[in-house]
């Protein structure tokens, strides 16, 4: 892998915009009855799946099985989902989608139930 | 209007009397999450038929058989598909990958090649009986096994191709038979992730996701070298997170300019092919997927990656300025002109929708009902190198 270009880091705006999505997201804070997920189911199997494949079983990223995510655990998954993987297309969803959010998807994930 | 989903299809083609028919005006639009395609056709805009068990095609796309009766499906699950579209079924269908990109048809209609992610590298298939005639690996300079994207044919039953991983750029001449020739361009740069020809099959541009710029390779020049355009244009300022990786499918070109989206950047890029300089970059409305050009070049019509894909942006290429933008619906995947540019096809996914417009009023026609289309691709493709 080649070396991590710096425009990738987490810029100060994205901090910014990052604060603004958690602020829409309101009580999305309030935890896992906050979100919505039908939206989130949509958004990993539809956005998600333009790169993981909407059956989740790879593209140009990496299939997002609950098989394949074995390994990991739930809080590791969603600080990917929220921070991307830098050096590589995996962007960071943080200016998107609150840490619930994120967490809803990675538990769902883990249990394989998005479909 | 029709009603969202509740198409009535039939299984064949249901036209008016039942005497021969041309393929010229037909298309397929795909339908991603249902595993069908839709056949279609553009004079009356009407649906022909629906066409189910093609598998996974999450990520697809099409050739078309020189005599533009038969499409070449490519799926997400490695499924290759030869769509009789004039009986409406599938002709043949193999499953050659565990995960490809898509494909490109030899200019003599004969080879059919498929571009793997999973394997990777690139497997070419006899046209009529999708029989295995070549498995190319895509093992590069460094050992690294690569997934391939951007694969196109060009002149003289030749592919072009690049090594994802690898970061090389490939092409496999079948001029000899079905043994090929390699030529290999390694460091052609860090994950180029989509690569396209122009329509003359002379200018082959891999846009780069690792570092900053757009590889080039001039396939008339007789010892073909790689060259940079657009090094360093994401300087000085923060790469914002993509969440679509831009597509160079369809890409406008219009005389000498070349129009790309840029990977990053709310922004596409203007390339003059006659210097390879920056012509412009010109602001649009988000980060675009698709730059497909009106068949005669003089406009680019732009859609954009989640969250701005409700819109489309029209760019006036010699004027350099966007002049139109329009919001079609829920998240725009796909465009498609007529042959001749006279009428655009768009697929709105989330609305379960294909909108048809008039071209020069920009004034909505027709829509057909199609479940979360993706691509629609027309037959006329056969006859353009690099489609």
């Amino acid at each position: 892998m080649q070396a991590l270009p710096t425009r990738w880091r987490t810029s100060s705006r994205w901090w910014l915009s990052a604060a603004a999505a958690v602020a829409l997201a309101g009580s999305a804070w309030a935890g896992e009855n906050a979100v919505d997920a039908a939206k989130l189911t949509a958004l990993v199997l539809q956005d998600c799946g333009s790169c993981h494949g909407m059956t989740l079983k790879g593209g140009l990223g990496k299939p997002l099985t609950a098989e394949q995510l074995e390994h990991w655990d739930s809080e590791q998954i969603a600080h990917i989902i929220l921070e991307g993987v830098p050096g590589t297309p995996m962007p960071p969803w943080k200016p998107l989608l609150s840490e619930a959010e994120a967490r809803w998807i990675a538990d769902h994930l883990k249990k394989g139930t998005l479909r | 209007m029709l009603a969202g989903g509740g198409l009535a299809v039939p299984a064949r083609v249901s036209r008016a009397g039942s005497g021969p028919r041309g393929t010229g005006d037909l298309g397929i639009v795909i339908e991603r999450a249902t595993g069908s395609v839709l056949v279609v056709e553009t004079t009356g805009r009407t649906v022909l038929g629906r066409i189910e068990g093609l598998g996974d095609l999450s990520h697809a796309s099409a050739v078309f058989s020189r005599d533009e009766r038969y499409a070449y499906v490519f799926g997400r699950d490695g499924g290759l598909t030869r769509l009789d579209l004039l009986e409406m079924r599938i002709d043949r269908r193999i499953v050659q990958a565990g995960n490809s990109i898509g494909g490109a048809i030899s200019d003599d209609g004969r080879l059919v090649a498929a571009s793997n992610y999973d394997p990777g590298g690139v497997k070419v298939f006899d046209a009529d009986t999708l029989v295995e005639v070549a498995a190319i690996p895509a093992i590069g300079a460094q050992g690294r096994a690569s997934k391939t994207v951007g694969l196109v044919d060009v002149t003289g039953r030749r592919f072009v191709y690049t090594l994802y991983d690898a970061g090389e750029i490939w092409i496999a001449d079948f001029s000899r038979g079905a043994t090929p020739v390699l030529t290999k361009f390694p460091d052609a740069g860090a994950l180029p992730y989509d690569a396209n020809v122009t329509g003359d099959g002379r200018h082959y541009l891999a846009g780069l996701f690792g570092e900053d710029g757009i590889t080039y390779l001039d396939l008339w020049d007789d010892a073909p070298k790689l060259r940079r355009v657009f090094q360093g244009y994401n300087a000085g300022r923060d790469k914002l997170p993509v969440y679509k990786m831009p597509h160079f499918e369809g890409w406008g070109q219009s005389g000498s300019d070349l129009v790309l989206p840029a990977a990053g950047q709310n922004e596409v890029l203007l390339l003059d092919l006659s210097t390879l300089k920056e012509k412009a970059r010109i602001a649009v409305h988000g980060q675009p997927v698709f730059c497909v050009a009106r068949p005669d070049g003089r406009e680019v019509w732009i859609n954009f990656a989640h969250p701005a894909n409700d819109t489309i942006q029209i760019l006036d290429v010699p004027k350099a300025k966007i002049v139109h933008t329009f919001q079609p619906g829920p998240a725009v995947l796909h465009l498609e002109f007529t042959p001749r540019g006279h009428e655009v096809w768009i697929s709105v996914r989330d609305a379960d929708r294909v909108d048809i417009m008039d071209v020069r009023t920009r004034a909505k026609v027709g829509e057909i009902a199609a479940r979360k289309p993706s691509g629609i691709l027309f037959t006329a493709r056969a006859h353009r190198l690099g489609s």
